[in-house]
Protein backbone atom coordinates (compact mmCIF):
# COMPACT_ATOMS: atom_id res chain seq x y z
CA UNK A 1 0.00 0.00 0.00
CA UNK A 2 2.92 2.32 0.69
CA UNK A 3 4.22 1.66 -2.77
CA UNK A 4 1.18 3.52 -4.03
CA UNK A 5 2.46 6.94 -3.00
CA UNK A 6 3.66 8.56 -6.19
CA UNK A 7 3.98 12.18 -5.07
CA UNK A 8 7.55 13.30 -5.52
CA UNK A 9 8.51 10.17 -7.44
CA UNK A 10 10.34 10.12 -10.75
CA UNK A 11 8.97 8.02 -13.60
CA UNK A 12 11.94 7.03 -15.74
CA UNK A 13 10.96 7.05 -19.40
CA UNK A 14 12.22 9.16 -22.28
CA UNK A 15 9.78 11.73 -23.60
CA UNK A 16 9.61 15.26 -24.94
CA UNK A 17 8.54 16.47 -21.51
CA UNK A 18 11.31 14.57 -19.75
CA UNK A 19 13.92 16.19 -21.97
CA UNK A 20 12.81 19.77 -21.28
CA UNK A 21 15.10 21.97 -19.24
CA UNK A 22 14.15 21.65 -15.55
CA UNK A 23 14.12 25.45 -15.16
CA UNK A 24 11.47 25.73 -17.84
CA UNK A 25 9.45 22.97 -16.26
CA UNK A 26 9.62 24.54 -12.81
CA UNK A 27 8.59 27.97 -14.08
CA UNK A 28 5.82 26.51 -16.21
CA UNK A 29 4.52 24.43 -13.27
CA UNK A 30 4.58 27.51 -11.09
CA UNK A 31 2.65 29.53 -13.66
CA UNK A 32 0.28 26.60 -14.10
CA UNK A 33 -0.53 26.72 -10.36
CA UNK A 34 -1.32 30.41 -10.70
CA UNK A 35 -3.38 29.72 -13.81
CA UNK A 36 -5.66 27.42 -11.83
CA UNK A 37 -6.52 30.35 -9.61
CA UNK A 38 -7.26 32.58 -12.58
CA UNK A 39 -10.05 30.22 -13.58
CA UNK A 40 -13.39 31.45 -12.24
CA UNK A 41 -15.77 29.61 -14.50
CA UNK A 42 -16.11 25.84 -14.31
CA UNK A 43 -16.36 25.59 -18.12
CA UNK A 44 -12.78 26.85 -18.41
CA UNK A 45 -11.64 23.66 -16.67
CA UNK A 46 -12.67 21.90 -19.87
CA UNK A 47 -9.87 23.73 -21.61
CA UNK A 48 -7.43 22.99 -18.77
CA UNK A 49 -8.40 19.30 -19.03
CA UNK A 50 -7.55 19.20 -22.73
CA UNK A 51 -4.25 20.91 -22.02
CA UNK A 52 -3.42 18.45 -19.20
CA UNK A 53 -4.36 15.39 -21.26
CA UNK A 54 -2.10 16.64 -24.03
CA UNK A 55 0.82 17.07 -21.66
CA UNK A 56 0.24 13.68 -20.02
CA UNK A 57 0.13 11.99 -23.44
CA UNK A 58 3.40 13.67 -24.39
CA UNK A 59 5.04 12.72 -21.09
CA UNK A 60 4.40 8.97 -21.67
CA UNK A 61 3.54 8.52 -17.98
CA UNK A 62 0.53 6.16 -17.70
CA UNK A 63 -2.63 7.97 -16.58
CA UNK A 64 -3.29 5.27 -13.95
CA UNK A 65 0.06 5.96 -12.40
CA UNK A 66 -0.71 9.66 -12.09
CA UNK A 67 -4.18 9.03 -10.71
CA UNK A 68 -2.69 6.73 -8.08
CA UNK A 69 -0.91 9.81 -6.77
CA UNK A 70 -4.30 11.24 -5.81
CA UNK A 71 -4.98 8.44 -3.35
CA UNK A 72 -3.17 9.96 -0.36
CA UNK A 73 -5.12 13.21 -0.68
CA UNK A 74 -8.43 11.47 -1.28
CA UNK A 75 -9.61 12.39 2.22
CA UNK A 76 -8.79 16.05 1.70
CA UNK A 77 -10.71 16.03 -1.58
CA UNK A 78 -13.75 14.47 0.07
CA UNK A 79 -13.49 16.98 2.91
CA UNK A 80 -13.31 19.96 0.56
CA UNK A 81 -16.22 18.61 -1.42
CA UNK A 82 -18.49 18.09 1.60
CA UNK A 83 -17.70 21.42 3.23
CA UNK A 84 -18.41 23.33 0.02
CA UNK A 85 -21.48 21.27 -0.74
CA UNK A 86 -23.23 22.02 2.54
CA UNK A 87 -21.78 25.37 3.55
CA UNK A 88 -22.41 27.48 0.45
CA UNK A 89 -25.44 29.76 0.80
CA UNK A 90 -27.81 30.13 -2.15
CA UNK A 91 -30.91 28.53 -3.69
CA UNK A 92 -31.67 25.24 -1.88
CA UNK A 93 -32.34 22.17 -4.01
CA UNK A 94 -32.23 19.60 -1.23
CA UNK A 95 -33.12 19.87 2.42
CA UNK A 96 -32.82 17.36 5.27
CA UNK A 97 -32.68 18.36 8.94
CA UNK A 98 -29.91 20.91 9.33
CA UNK A 99 -28.35 19.88 6.02
CA UNK A 100 -29.06 22.02 3.01
CA UNK A 101 -27.59 21.62 -0.44
CA UNK A 102 -27.78 24.62 -2.70
CA UNK A 103 -27.24 24.78 -6.43
CA UNK A 104 -24.34 27.14 -5.80
CA UNK A 105 -22.99 24.57 -3.31
CA UNK A 106 -22.91 21.79 -5.89
CA UNK A 107 -21.17 24.10 -8.34
CA UNK A 108 -18.69 25.33 -5.75
CA UNK A 109 -17.93 21.79 -4.52
CA UNK A 110 -17.22 20.49 -8.03
CA UNK A 111 -15.16 23.56 -8.74
CA UNK A 112 -12.98 23.11 -5.64
CA UNK A 113 -12.46 19.40 -6.26
CA UNK A 114 -11.40 20.04 -9.85
CA UNK A 115 -9.01 22.74 -8.73
CA UNK A 116 -7.47 20.50 -6.07
CA UNK A 117 -7.16 17.50 -8.37
CA UNK A 118 -5.59 19.58 -11.14
CA UNK A 119 -3.19 21.14 -8.67
CA UNK A 120 -1.93 17.72 -7.64
CA UNK A 121 -1.84 16.29 -11.16
CA UNK A 122 0.05 19.30 -12.52
CA UNK A 123 2.64 19.36 -9.79
CA UNK A 124 3.14 15.61 -9.75
CA UNK A 125 3.79 15.80 -13.50
CA UNK A 126 6.77 18.01 -12.69
CA UNK A 127 8.33 15.48 -10.33
CA UNK A 128 7.29 12.49 -12.45
CA UNK A 129 9.12 13.83 -15.50
CA UNK A 130 12.11 15.46 -13.82
CA UNK A 131 14.75 13.47 -11.98
CA UNK A 132 15.44 14.79 -8.47
CA UNK A 133 18.93 15.87 -9.47
CA UNK A 134 17.68 17.85 -12.47
CA UNK A 135 14.94 19.34 -10.34
CA UNK A 136 17.30 20.67 -7.69
CA UNK A 137 19.75 21.84 -10.32
CA UNK A 138 16.93 23.85 -11.81
CA UNK A 139 15.85 25.27 -8.46
CA UNK A 140 19.39 26.22 -7.60
CA UNK A 141 19.80 28.07 -10.90
CA UNK A 142 16.52 29.87 -10.49
CA UNK A 143 17.43 30.95 -6.96
CA UNK A 144 20.98 32.06 -7.77
CA UNK A 145 20.05 35.72 -8.40
CA UNK A 146 18.75 35.90 -4.82
CA UNK A 147 22.11 34.85 -3.41
CA UNK A 148 23.08 38.52 -3.29
CA UNK A 149 20.42 39.17 -0.70
CA UNK A 150 21.73 36.30 1.38
CA UNK A 151 19.57 33.40 0.19
CA UNK A 152 21.53 30.13 0.57
CA UNK A 153 20.49 28.81 -2.84
CA UNK A 154 22.85 25.87 -3.00
CA UNK A 155 22.11 24.72 0.53
CA UNK A 156 18.35 24.91 -0.05
CA UNK A 157 18.68 22.95 -3.25
CA UNK A 158 20.86 20.35 -1.56
CA UNK A 159 18.35 19.95 1.25
CA UNK A 160 15.59 19.42 -1.28
CA UNK A 161 17.58 16.82 -3.19
CA UNK A 162 18.24 14.92 -0.01
CA UNK A 163 14.62 15.13 1.10
CA UNK A 164 13.35 13.88 -2.27
CA UNK A 165 16.03 11.24 -2.43
CA UNK A 166 14.94 9.81 0.91
CA UNK A 167 11.21 9.56 0.25
CA UNK A 168 11.47 6.13 -1.37
CA UNK A 169 14.10 4.98 1.12
CA UNK A 170 11.98 5.89 4.10
CA UNK A 171 8.89 4.38 2.52
CA UNK A 172 10.79 1.17 2.00
CA UNK A 173 12.00 1.31 5.58
CA UNK A 174 8.46 1.91 6.84
CA UNK A 175 7.26 -1.05 4.83
CA UNK A 176 9.99 -3.24 6.27
CA UNK A 177 9.42 -2.26 9.90
CA UNK A 178 5.67 -2.59 9.46
CA UNK A 179 6.11 -6.11 8.16
CA UNK A 180 8.54 -6.97 10.93
CA UNK A 181 6.06 -5.80 13.57
CA UNK A 182 3.18 -7.50 11.80
CA UNK A 183 5.21 -10.70 11.93
CA UNK A 184 5.20 -10.17 15.70
CA UNK A 185 1.45 -9.88 15.68
CA UNK A 186 1.09 -6.08 15.48
CA UNK A 187 -2.19 -4.93 14.00
CA UNK A 188 -2.19 -1.57 12.21
CA UNK A 189 -5.58 -1.83 10.62
CA UNK A 190 -8.28 -2.45 13.20
CA UNK A 191 -9.55 -0.74 16.34
CA UNK A 192 -10.62 2.83 17.02
CA UNK A 193 -8.54 5.96 16.43
CA UNK A 194 -6.94 5.79 19.87
CA UNK A 195 -5.92 2.16 19.48
CA UNK A 196 -4.61 2.76 16.01
CA UNK A 197 -2.51 5.70 17.11
CA UNK A 198 -1.05 3.56 19.87
CA UNK A 199 -0.36 0.79 17.39
CA UNK A 200 1.86 3.20 15.47
CA UNK A 201 4.44 3.46 18.27
CA UNK A 202 6.22 0.22 17.32
CA UNK A 203 6.47 1.63 13.81
CA UNK A 204 7.41 5.24 14.52
CA UNK A 205 10.12 4.68 17.13
CA UNK A 206 12.28 2.46 14.92
CA UNK A 207 11.56 4.69 11.95
CA UNK A 208 12.76 7.83 13.76
CA UNK A 209 15.86 6.07 14.98
CA UNK A 210 16.67 4.87 11.50
CA UNK A 211 16.02 8.28 9.95
CA UNK A 212 18.51 9.86 12.37
CA UNK A 213 20.99 7.07 11.76
CA UNK A 214 20.71 7.57 8.02
CA UNK A 215 21.13 11.32 8.33
CA UNK A 216 24.22 10.79 10.43
CA UNK A 217 25.70 8.32 7.98
CA UNK A 218 24.97 10.58 5.03
CA UNK A 219 26.61 13.54 6.73
CA UNK A 220 29.64 11.40 7.43
CA UNK A 221 29.81 10.17 3.84
CA UNK A 222 29.55 13.72 2.48
CA UNK A 223 32.25 14.89 4.84
CA UNK A 224 34.48 11.98 3.84
CA UNK A 225 34.21 13.16 0.24
CA UNK A 226 35.09 16.71 1.23
CA UNK A 227 31.70 18.25 0.57
CA UNK A 228 31.77 21.90 1.58
CA UNK A 229 28.83 23.61 -0.05
CA UNK A 230 28.31 25.31 -3.36
CA UNK A 231 31.22 27.69 -3.71
CA UNK A 232 33.35 26.96 -6.77
CA UNK A 233 31.67 23.64 -7.41
CA UNK A 234 31.47 22.76 -11.08
CA UNK A 235 28.83 20.48 -12.57
CA UNK A 236 28.99 17.39 -14.65
CA UNK A 237 25.87 18.37 -16.56
CA UNK A 238 25.58 22.07 -17.27
CA UNK A 239 22.02 23.26 -17.89
CA UNK A 240 21.52 24.78 -21.31
CA UNK A 241 18.34 26.09 -22.93
CA UNK A 242 17.50 24.35 -26.20
CA UNK A 243 15.07 25.19 -28.94
CA UNK A 244 12.44 22.86 -27.50
CA UNK A 245 12.52 24.90 -24.28
CA UNK A 246 11.70 28.04 -26.21
CA UNK A 247 8.92 26.18 -27.95
CA UNK A 248 7.52 24.96 -24.63
CA UNK A 249 7.60 28.47 -23.21
CA UNK A 250 5.75 29.89 -26.22
CA UNK A 251 3.22 27.06 -26.13
CA UNK A 252 2.55 27.60 -22.45
CA UNK A 253 2.26 31.37 -22.89
CA UNK A 254 -0.45 30.61 -25.42
CA UNK A 255 -2.28 28.53 -22.81
CA UNK A 256 -2.02 31.36 -20.27
CA UNK A 257 -3.30 33.91 -22.78
CA UNK A 258 -6.30 31.74 -23.61
CA UNK A 259 -7.12 31.38 -19.91
CA UNK A 260 -6.87 35.11 -19.31
CA UNK A 261 -8.89 35.77 -22.44
CA UNK A 262 -11.62 33.39 -21.29
CA UNK A 263 -11.86 35.27 -18.03
CA UNK A 264 -12.94 38.33 -19.94
CA UNK A 265 -15.19 36.54 -22.40
CA UNK A 266 -17.12 34.22 -20.08
CA UNK B 1 4.31 -28.71 10.86
CA UNK B 2 4.91 -29.35 7.22
CA UNK B 3 5.17 -26.52 4.76
CA UNK B 4 4.01 -27.07 1.21
CA UNK B 5 4.47 -24.46 -1.48
CA UNK B 6 2.74 -25.04 -4.78
CA UNK B 7 3.43 -23.15 -8.00
CA UNK B 8 3.99 -19.86 -6.27
CA UNK B 9 4.31 -16.77 -8.48
CA UNK B 10 4.84 -13.20 -7.46
CA UNK B 11 5.11 -10.08 -9.56
CA UNK B 12 6.17 -6.79 -8.01
CA UNK B 13 4.77 -3.43 -9.18
CA UNK B 14 2.61 -4.91 -11.89
CA UNK B 15 1.96 -2.46 -14.71
CA UNK B 16 4.78 -0.01 -13.94
CA UNK B 17 8.24 0.24 -15.49
CA UNK B 18 9.56 -1.33 -12.30
CA UNK B 19 7.60 -4.53 -12.88
CA UNK B 20 9.67 -7.57 -11.92
CA UNK B 21 8.80 -11.21 -11.62
CA UNK B 22 10.33 -12.07 -8.28
CA UNK B 23 9.00 -15.59 -7.90
CA UNK B 24 8.55 -17.91 -10.83
CA UNK B 25 6.61 -21.14 -10.28
CA UNK B 26 8.23 -22.15 -7.01
CA UNK B 27 7.16 -25.55 -5.70
CA UNK B 28 8.72 -27.15 -2.65
CA UNK B 29 7.91 -29.15 0.47
CA UNK B 30 9.44 -28.95 3.93
CA UNK B 31 8.74 -31.75 6.38
CA UNK B 32 7.85 -31.35 10.02
CA UNK B 33 10.85 -30.74 12.24
CA UNK B 34 13.24 -30.35 9.35
CA UNK B 35 16.07 -27.82 9.33
CA UNK B 36 16.31 -26.44 5.83
CA UNK B 37 18.09 -23.52 4.24
CA UNK B 38 17.16 -21.36 1.31
CA UNK B 39 20.16 -19.94 -0.47
CA UNK B 40 20.48 -17.58 -3.36
CA UNK B 41 22.24 -14.50 -4.57
CA UNK B 42 20.92 -11.02 -3.70
CA UNK B 43 17.66 -10.50 -5.56
CA UNK B 44 17.06 -14.20 -6.19
CA UNK B 45 13.65 -14.01 -4.53
CA UNK B 46 14.42 -15.73 -1.24
CA UNK B 47 13.21 -12.88 0.96
CA UNK B 48 10.04 -12.54 -1.10
CA UNK B 49 9.44 -16.26 -0.76
CA UNK B 50 9.63 -16.32 3.03
CA UNK B 51 7.41 -13.26 3.41
CA UNK B 52 4.72 -15.25 1.64
CA UNK B 53 5.00 -17.95 4.26
CA UNK B 54 3.43 -15.88 7.00
CA UNK B 55 1.05 -13.97 4.84
CA UNK B 56 2.89 -10.62 4.72
CA UNK B 57 2.80 -10.73 0.94
CA UNK B 58 0.00 -12.26 -1.06
CA UNK B 59 1.07 -14.28 -4.07
CA UNK B 60 0.08 -13.37 -7.62
CA UNK B 61 -0.84 -17.03 -8.01
CA UNK B 62 -0.14 -20.30 -6.24
CA UNK B 63 -0.76 -21.80 -2.86
CA UNK B 64 1.01 -22.26 0.46
CA UNK B 65 -0.10 -24.80 3.05
CA UNK B 66 1.36 -24.66 6.54
CA UNK B 67 0.26 -27.88 8.19
CA UNK B 68 -2.80 -28.05 5.94
CA UNK B 69 -3.71 -24.46 6.80
CA UNK B 70 -3.95 -22.34 3.65
CA UNK B 71 -1.93 -19.18 4.34
CA UNK B 72 -2.75 -17.67 0.97
CA UNK B 73 -6.53 -17.94 1.35
CA UNK B 74 -8.43 -14.66 1.26
CA UNK B 75 -10.10 -15.36 4.60
CA UNK B 76 -7.09 -16.74 6.47
CA UNK B 77 -6.85 -15.12 9.89
CA UNK B 78 -3.46 -13.49 10.04
CA UNK B 79 -3.09 -13.85 13.81
CA UNK B 80 -3.43 -17.62 13.39
CA UNK B 81 -0.87 -17.62 10.61
CA UNK B 82 1.63 -15.63 12.64
CA UNK B 83 1.18 -17.88 15.65
CA UNK B 84 2.26 -20.77 13.45
CA UNK B 85 5.01 -19.12 11.44
CA UNK B 86 7.57 -16.86 13.14
CA UNK B 87 9.67 -14.69 10.89
CA UNK B 88 12.88 -12.99 11.95
CA UNK B 89 13.71 -10.32 9.40
CA UNK B 90 17.09 -9.27 8.14
CA UNK B 91 18.74 -6.84 10.57
CA UNK B 92 15.91 -7.41 13.07
CA UNK B 93 17.58 -5.11 15.62
CA UNK B 94 16.14 -2.14 13.71
CA UNK B 95 12.62 -3.08 14.77
CA UNK B 96 13.27 -2.69 18.53
CA UNK B 97 11.20 0.09 20.05
CA UNK B 98 10.37 -0.48 23.70
CA UNK B 99 11.90 1.12 26.78
CA UNK B 100 13.14 -2.16 28.16
CA UNK B 101 14.33 -5.39 26.65
CA UNK B 102 11.73 -7.45 28.50
CA UNK B 103 8.90 -5.23 27.24
CA UNK B 104 10.17 -5.48 23.69
CA UNK B 105 10.30 -9.25 23.75
CA UNK B 106 6.83 -9.29 25.35
CA UNK B 107 5.35 -7.42 22.37
CA UNK B 108 4.77 -10.58 20.33
CA UNK B 109 3.24 -12.77 23.05
CA UNK B 110 1.06 -9.86 24.20
CA UNK B 111 -0.28 -9.48 20.68
CA UNK B 112 -1.23 -13.14 20.86
CA UNK B 113 -3.45 -12.22 23.80
CA UNK B 114 -1.67 -14.28 26.45
CA UNK B 115 -2.17 -13.48 30.16
CA UNK B 116 0.65 -11.43 31.69
CA UNK B 117 1.97 -14.28 33.86
CA UNK B 118 2.45 -16.44 30.82
CA UNK B 119 3.96 -13.57 28.86
CA UNK B 120 6.61 -13.06 31.52
CA UNK B 121 7.41 -16.76 31.59
CA UNK B 122 7.82 -16.74 27.82
CA UNK B 123 10.06 -13.69 27.89
CA UNK B 124 12.34 -15.36 30.45
CA UNK B 125 12.43 -18.51 28.41
CA UNK B 126 13.12 -16.73 25.12
CA UNK B 127 15.92 -14.66 26.64
CA UNK B 128 17.52 -17.80 28.06
CA UNK B 129 17.31 -19.44 24.62
CA UNK B 130 19.39 -16.68 23.02
CA UNK B 131 21.79 -16.50 25.94
CA UNK B 132 20.64 -13.30 27.61
CA UNK B 133 20.11 -13.03 31.36
CA UNK B 134 16.63 -11.81 32.26
CA UNK B 135 17.52 -10.54 35.74
CA UNK B 136 20.57 -8.68 34.52
CA UNK B 137 19.27 -7.23 31.24
CA UNK B 138 15.48 -7.43 31.37
CA UNK B 139 14.99 -3.88 32.65
CA UNK B 140 17.71 -2.30 30.48
CA UNK B 141 17.01 -0.32 27.33
CA UNK B 142 17.59 -2.33 24.16
CA UNK B 143 19.39 0.67 22.69
CA UNK B 144 22.23 0.33 25.21
CA UNK B 145 23.24 -3.06 23.84
CA UNK B 146 25.85 -3.96 21.24
CA UNK B 147 24.75 -4.87 17.71
CA UNK B 148 25.00 -8.62 18.29
CA UNK B 149 23.07 -8.45 21.54
CA UNK B 150 20.36 -6.28 19.99
CA UNK B 151 19.93 -8.91 17.33
CA UNK B 152 19.50 -11.59 19.98
CA UNK B 153 16.82 -9.52 21.67
CA UNK B 154 15.01 -9.24 18.34
CA UNK B 155 15.28 -12.98 17.72
CA UNK B 156 14.00 -13.64 21.25
CA UNK B 157 11.04 -11.41 20.40
CA UNK B 158 9.98 -13.92 17.76
CA UNK B 159 10.94 -17.01 19.76
CA UNK B 160 8.69 -15.83 22.60
CA UNK B 161 5.74 -16.39 20.29
CA UNK B 162 6.72 -20.08 20.10
CA UNK B 163 6.12 -20.51 16.40
CA UNK B 164 5.97 -24.04 14.97
CA UNK B 165 7.89 -22.89 11.94
CA UNK B 166 10.77 -20.50 12.57
CA UNK B 167 12.15 -18.55 9.63
CA UNK B 168 15.35 -16.55 9.92
CA UNK B 169 16.36 -14.19 7.12
CA UNK B 170 20.14 -13.78 7.10
CA UNK B 171 20.40 -13.89 10.90
CA UNK B 172 24.16 -13.43 10.82
CA UNK B 173 24.43 -10.58 8.31
CA UNK B 174 26.79 -7.89 9.50
CA UNK B 175 27.96 -9.73 12.62
CA UNK B 176 31.57 -10.45 13.51
CA UNK B 177 32.72 -14.11 13.20
CA UNK B 178 32.28 -14.75 16.93
CA UNK B 179 28.77 -13.30 17.02
CA UNK B 180 27.91 -15.23 13.89
CA UNK B 181 29.02 -18.58 15.30
CA UNK B 182 27.20 -17.94 18.56
CA UNK B 183 23.92 -17.14 16.89
CA UNK B 184 24.17 -20.12 14.54
CA UNK B 185 24.99 -22.50 17.37
CA UNK B 186 22.05 -21.19 19.38
CA UNK B 187 19.73 -21.73 16.44
CA UNK B 188 21.06 -25.24 16.04
CA UNK B 189 20.64 -26.02 19.74
CA UNK B 190 17.16 -24.57 19.64
CA UNK B 191 16.18 -26.84 16.78
CA UNK B 192 17.66 -29.88 18.49
CA UNK B 193 15.72 -29.11 21.65
CA UNK B 194 12.32 -28.01 20.34
CA UNK B 195 12.17 -30.10 17.17
CA UNK B 196 10.41 -27.28 15.38
CA UNK B 197 10.76 -26.62 11.69
CA UNK B 198 13.50 -24.11 10.93
CA UNK B 199 14.03 -22.31 7.65
CA UNK B 200 17.30 -20.43 7.39
CA UNK B 201 17.81 -17.94 4.60
CA UNK B 202 21.40 -17.22 3.78
CA UNK B 203 23.89 -16.66 1.04
CA UNK B 204 26.75 -18.10 3.03
CA UNK B 205 27.41 -21.68 1.97
CA UNK B 206 29.69 -22.18 4.98
CA UNK B 207 26.83 -21.38 7.36
CA UNK B 208 24.20 -23.55 5.74
CA UNK B 209 26.55 -26.50 5.27
CA UNK B 210 27.07 -26.66 9.01
CA UNK B 211 23.39 -26.52 9.91
CA UNK B 212 20.85 -27.49 7.31
CA UNK B 213 19.64 -30.97 6.47
CA UNK B 214 18.34 -29.88 3.12
CA UNK B 215 19.06 -26.92 0.85
CA UNK B 216 16.94 -25.06 -1.65
CA UNK B 217 18.86 -22.97 -4.16
CA UNK B 218 17.09 -19.99 -5.71
CA UNK B 219 18.16 -18.10 -8.79
CA UNK B 220 16.24 -15.26 -10.49
CA UNK B 221 12.99 -16.19 -8.79
CA UNK B 222 13.18 -19.86 -9.60
CA UNK B 223 13.96 -22.85 -7.45
CA UNK B 224 16.90 -24.34 -9.34
CA UNK B 225 18.30 -27.02 -7.02
CA UNK B 226 17.17 -28.87 -3.92
CA UNK B 227 18.72 -31.67 -1.89
CA UNK B 228 21.15 -32.43 0.92
CA UNK B 229 24.22 -30.20 1.21
CA UNK B 230 26.42 -33.00 -0.16
CA UNK B 231 24.18 -33.41 -3.21
CA UNK B 232 24.03 -29.69 -3.84
CA UNK B 233 27.76 -29.17 -3.51
CA UNK B 234 28.36 -31.68 -6.28
CA UNK B 235 27.10 -28.97 -8.62
CA UNK B 236 30.01 -26.71 -7.72
CA UNK B 237 30.39 -25.33 -11.25
CA UNK B 238 26.73 -24.42 -11.57
CA UNK B 239 26.72 -22.77 -8.15
CA UNK B 240 29.71 -20.67 -9.16
CA UNK B 241 27.86 -19.68 -12.29
CA UNK B 242 24.90 -18.27 -10.35
CA UNK B 243 27.23 -16.42 -8.02
CA UNK B 244 27.13 -18.70 -5.00
CA UNK B 245 30.09 -21.08 -4.93
CA UNK B 246 30.70 -23.90 -2.45
CA UNK B 247 32.41 -23.88 0.96
CA UNK B 248 36.20 -23.76 0.85
CA UNK B 249 36.52 -27.21 2.31
CA UNK B 250 34.33 -28.68 -0.45
CA UNK B 251 36.56 -26.96 -2.99
CA UNK B 252 39.54 -28.55 -1.29
CA UNK B 253 38.07 -32.03 -1.36
CA UNK B 254 37.07 -31.64 -5.00
CA UNK B 255 40.60 -30.55 -5.84
CA UNK B 256 42.03 -33.55 -3.96
CA UNK B 257 39.68 -35.91 -5.79
CA UNK B 258 40.77 -34.44 -9.09
CA UNK B 259 44.37 -35.16 -8.09
CA UNK B 260 43.47 -38.79 -7.49
CA UNK B 261 43.28 -38.80 -3.69
CA UNK B 262 40.78 -41.43 -2.59
CA UNK B 263 38.13 -39.53 -0.70
CA UNK B 264 35.15 -41.75 -0.05
CA UNK B 265 32.95 -39.76 2.32
CA UNK B 266 30.82 -36.81 1.32
CA UNK B 267 32.59 -33.76 2.66
CA UNK B 268 30.47 -30.78 3.62
CA UNK B 269 32.00 -29.27 6.73
CA UNK B 270 35.50 -28.80 8.09
CA UNK B 271 34.75 -31.55 10.64
CA UNK B 272 33.95 -34.03 7.86
CA UNK B 273 37.14 -33.15 6.08
CA UNK B 274 39.21 -33.53 9.24
CA UNK B 275 37.87 -37.02 9.96
CA UNK B 276 38.20 -38.21 6.39
CA UNK B 277 41.73 -36.92 6.00
CA UNK B 278 42.77 -38.39 9.36
CA UNK B 279 41.44 -41.81 8.42
CA UNK B 280 43.06 -41.52 5.01
CA UNK B 281 46.43 -40.86 6.63
CA UNK B 282 45.92 -43.74 9.04
CA UNK B 283 45.07 -46.12 6.24
CA UNK B 284 48.30 -45.34 4.50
Amino acid sequence: MLRDITIGQYYPVDSKIHRLDPRVKILVSFMYLISLFIVEDIRVFGFVTIFLIGIIKMSKVPVNYILKGLKPIFLIIIFAFTINLFMTPGDPIFHYGILTITIQGVYQALFMVLRLVYLIIGTSLLTLTTSPIALTDGIEHLLTPYKRIGLPAHELAMMMTIALRFIPTLLEETDKIMKAQMARGADFESGNVFRRAKALIPLLVPLFISAFRRADELAMAMEARCYRGGENRTRMKVLKYEQRDLFAAVFFSGYMLVLIGMRFVL
Amino acid sequence: MSVIIEKLNHIYDKGTPYETKSLDDVTLEIKKGEFVAIIGHTGSGKSTLIQHLNGLIKPSSGKILVNEFDVTAEKAKMTDVRKKVGLVFQYPEYQLFEETIAKDIAFGPENLGLPSKQVEARVREAMALVGLDYDELGEKSPFELSGGQKRRVAIAGVLAMKPDVLILDEPTAGLDPKGRDEILMQIKALHAENKNTVILVSHSMEDVAKLAERLFVMNKGQLVLSGSPAEIFKEADYLEEIGLGVPQVVKLSNALKAKGVLIEKEIVTVEDAKEELMSLLRRK
